[in-house]
């Protein structure tokens, strides 16, 4: 270990990976203009710009949304700082945070995609494949590498898999989009809710201990939401490039090209049924792996990543404890397997971020994180880890001041909503905005610091695909329209129980609430827990219990929890209650409108 | 057009203004607040706060201030401002609207300079005043009158340079947006050349156009872009001083964008 140097600044941590290729931006250029010039058909145009991480906005054909691609979560101050910029030059001042690791600049001008394109070049950034029918960005948990219970750290081959696949001829044209997620531990979760999710995990033989992971296929969310199934008891690490390479030309060979509501691998695996595809992958692995003429290899990258001695200002004897430490430390940091480091989780309202807080990530980063870059969480967040315990205050108070300290960041208090009706053709409601409402709610009823709570989580999509996650989420939601007479209004249909752990399953439908009863709705189930809880239960745990059929108080099922509910989604007359039909965020009485999908994870 | 000629250089880089300076070859104008003028400023500069510039731009009141000033006909400006160049640039084209050619931009900040440790002091400076011709510049000049005829016509591009987010939420039917956050890179008030050429470029804004620019209320956000478009070589520009202010306080029709709740995306 170095000596610590109190004057010195910490060397900015390099990025290991350019993901980037200039020419695509001029290409992109060119291609725009043919496109406009009409040289270029539609349909063909379209496959290009999503292959290049640009997709469609809420009706208009003039805006693009550009989806930039984080494999495994990875970021770096400079990084940040070129978001901050961009968001300014060619979007609405600030950037979100995608529930898949990504960032999304929206209401960008088709025309200035290709300058974004060459920006992102300049930090060896890429939307190459964030978005169409290819290999989607590449997760892994934000607490790989610091996960307490993980096997090993799984970032490594997280990142050499999203290297193998990215631009790689055989996946430019599946027939839908692809999603790989690593995770670190059964208890972080997601990955039976993915075409394939990656745990690690090890076993003895003869003495050494070999690496290797459970992989999942077929999970995913959607119209029609399935939990994976696990390939075999232990794939050996060796076998993973294989393993991945199989079921991908499984999909791209036998996967529906026609039906575009039902080309994912998951309906595949459905109707093909789990035992005939589970036989197809060993068979196909085998073929793979004797059939390639060189030796085709992942390049994981094992050397572990440099942990600096982050910059101590050591005198702060003036400095007092912020109000809401407590608070925040509880419900955003987590203790590291690393002694005397934690992760800090800093939540957004619904993943939207200024400009101004993306450049302050970028100099909090710098002074803090001992790795020198942050990861993207699952819920639209940001973790910055390696921060040392004896900065935790520090860093608090430096977040506090430019709005990042928001707690409940590991609660159910930082609801995900998709974008919505802000930017997605496909929405029907206003989903972002409703996230945004719950949390600033929430948090003033001190919801966050309820342990009760902790573990459950609010997933809000504005229509039935699933971008919002919302059937892994305890409390669910998607969006639709429902009408009293002629007047229509937004409205939500509410799942419950579901979760992406080792328990995984999908939410049960429950009942229909309208947009603006979704709060006293959610406050109500709360107040029913509270009131039939067992001494340990979790709002998550009596919740499974009622779902499964298993609870003996007077809440025996979610029928008993609907006729409780059912009283407070009874539409008032308009005359009553003239909020009540407008959507939140809209003043124009409301209707549903949709555009042509394009599929936006 | 014989005054825009291409000879004047529409920013001037810190070398060569430090070369003027010393050389007295040039009158330089301060536009930041008075107060931020009498702690310090770049040496030798003088003092035209915007604010005062903007309660009364009649061309009269202009030439007054000119002449005060100490600027004559033949007088080398270079404006600066600590608010990446668009007021500077709004005080540049009021006086190249009066007749005066011989202006430019410094082409960083005064924060950049000063950061730059380069000469500043708190020095007010004494010269005479001069006489100022008056030869008024109607082509780099849109009204509102003109602004809605020549818009009906397919040669004109109009550009929006407020925030992307008030394009979305009102704009003059027709336009383009284009923020004026867009025309700076790396340090300078504006971008390279060639750089900025490709922007507008890729937008479908070439020399075969007549461009007006308007912005929020007073010309500055879009003054900024009017020197963008001639620094890409594009000089056949107007701006529309007036703005969207004036534009909505005519009454006059103005477009959004439906059916999407945009500002819920935002993060204020």
């Amino acid at each position: 270990m170095t000596v610590p140097n109190l004057k010195q600044t910490a060397k900015p941590v390099k990025p290991k990976t350019n993901w980037s290729r200039m020419d695509e931006a001029d290409n992109f250029a060119k291609t725009v203009k043919l496109f406009r010039q009409g040289k270029y058909d539609e349909d063909s145009f379209r496959r290009f710009r999503l292959q290049h991480g640009a997709y469609g906005t809420r009706m208009t054909s003039d805006y693009a949304m550009v989806r930039i691609k984080l494999p495994a979560g990875e970021i770096y101050p400079h990084q940040f700082e070129k978001i901050s910029q961009l968001s300014e030059q060619y979007s609405i001042g600030n950037a979100h945070f995608t529930t898949r690791e990504s960032i999304q600049l929206h209401w960008v001008i088709l025309e200035d995609v290709s300058e974004i394109l060459r920006s992102l070049a300049e930090v060896g950034m890429t939307s190459r494949e964030a978005c169409g029918n290819t290999v989607r960005n590449v997760m892994c948990s934000p607490l790989a590498g610091v996960c307490p219970d993980e096997a090993f750290d799984s970032t490594p081959y997280a990142l050499a898999t999203a290297k193998f696949f990215l631009r790689n001829p055989m996946t430019q044209a599946l027939p839908r989009k692809f999603k790989f997620t690593f995770t670190c531990c059964e208890k972080h979760g997601m990955a039976r809710i993915v075409d394939v999710g990656l745990i690690p995990q090890t076993r003895e033989i003869d003495g050494e201990t070999q690496r290797g992971f459970k992989i999942f296929l077929g999970g995913g969310l959607g119209n029609k939401s399935f939990v994976g199934h696990q390939l075999e008891e232990f794939t050996p690490e060796d076998d993973l490039l294989y393993t991945s390479m199989a079921v991908i030309r499984l999909f791209d060979r036998l996967g529906d090209r026609t039906n575009l509501a039902r080309n994912r691998l998951r309906y595949l695996v459905n109707e093909m049924g789990w035992e005939k595809f589970q036989n197809l992958v060993l068979k196909e692995r085998a073929v793979v792996r004797a059939t390639q003429s060189v030796i085709t290899r992942l390049k994981v990258d094992t050397i572990p990543n440099e942990v600096r001695q982050p910059i101590r200002i050591s005198d702060e004897s003036g400095e007092s404890t912020p109000d809401g430490y407590a608070r925040w430390l509880k419900t955003n940091t987590v203790k590291q397997k690393q002694s005397s480091y934690h992760s800090v989780f800093i939540t957004l309202e619904a993943g939207d971020i200024t400009s101004n807080q993306l450049t302050a990530i970028a100099d909090i980063i710098q002074d803090f994180s001992a790795e020198g870059k942050a990861r993207t969480g699952f819920n639209q967040n940001v973790a910055l880890r390696f921060v040392h315990e004896d900065d935790l205050v520090k860093i608090y108070s430096r977040l506090l001041r430019v709005g990042l300290a928001k707690s409940g960041a590991l609660t159910m208090t930082a609801p995900i909503g998709c974008s919505g009706t802000t930017s997605c053709n496909l929405a029907l409601t206003n989903s972002h905005r409703l996230a945004k409402e719950i949390q600033r709610k929430f948090l003033d009823l001190k919801l966050d610091e309820d342990g009760d709570l902790s573990g459950s989580s609010i997933k809000i999509s504005g229509c039935p695909n699933a971008c919002g996650q919302h059937s892994i989420a305890t409390i669910g939601f998607f969006g639709g329209g429902a009408r009293v007479g002629k007047d229509m209004y937004p409205n939500y249909q509410m799942s419950l129980g579901g979760r992406s752990d080792g328990s995984a399953m999908l939410g049960e439908i429950c009942l229909r609430v309208p947009a603006k009863r979704v709060i006293p709705v959610i406050l109500k189930i709360i107040e029913l827990f509270k009131e039939h809880k067992k001494s340990d239960d979790t709002l998550q745990s009596w919740i499974h219990r009622v779902v499964n059929g298993n609870e003996d108080s007077q809440i025996k099922s979610l029928n008993d929890i609907k006729k409780v509910l059912e009283p407070l989604t009874i539409p008032p007359t308009k005359e009553d209650d003239p909020d009540f039909y407008l959507d939140y965020g809209s003043d124009t009485s409301y209707h549903t409108k949709t555009g042509k999908g394009e599929c936006a994870a | 057009m014989c005054c825009l000629s291409g000879t004047v250089k529409i920013t001037t880089d810190v070398d060569s203004l430090r070369s003027e300076i010393r050389d007295k070859s040039v009158r330089v104008i301060d536009v930041r607040r008075e107060a931020d003028y009498k702690q310090d400023h770049i040496t030798s500069a003088v003092n035209l706060p915007l604010a005062t510039l903007l309660s009364d731009d009649s061309p009269e009141r202009v030439l007054k201030l000119v002449n005060s000033m100490g600027i004559d006909d033949e007088t080398r400006v270079v404006v600066y401002d600590d608010t990446f160049g668009a007021l500077a640039s709004r005080v540049a084209w009021t006086l190249e609207y009066l007749g005066h050619s011989d202006v430019s931009l410094l082409e960083t900040t005064y924060g950049n300079w000063k950061s730059l440790g380069l000469e500043n002091d708190s020095q007010i400076p004494n010269f005479q005043s001069k006489e100022h011709s008056m030869k008024l510049q109607s082509n780099i000049l849109a009204t509102s009158d003109y602004l809605e005829s020549a818009k009906t016509r397919d040669d004109v591009i109009l550009i929006d340079n407020r925030e992307r987010l008030n394009f979305l939420e009102q704009h003059i039917p027709g336009a383009i947006s284009l923020p004026y956050r867009t025309l700076a890179s790396d340090g300078k008030i504006l971008r390279p050349k060639e750089d900025m050429k490709r922007l507008l470029e890729n937008r479908g804004v070439t020399e075969n156009s007549e461009i007006i620019t308007y912005c929020g209320s007073v010309g500055t956000l879009s003054g900024l872009a009017y020197y963008a478009l001639k620094s890409a070589g594009l000089s056949n520009a107007k701006l529309y001083v007036r703005s969207f202010k004036e534009w909505k306080n005519l009454q006059k029709p103005t477009e959004k964008q439906e059916d999407a709740s945009y500002w819920d995306l935002s993060a204020e």
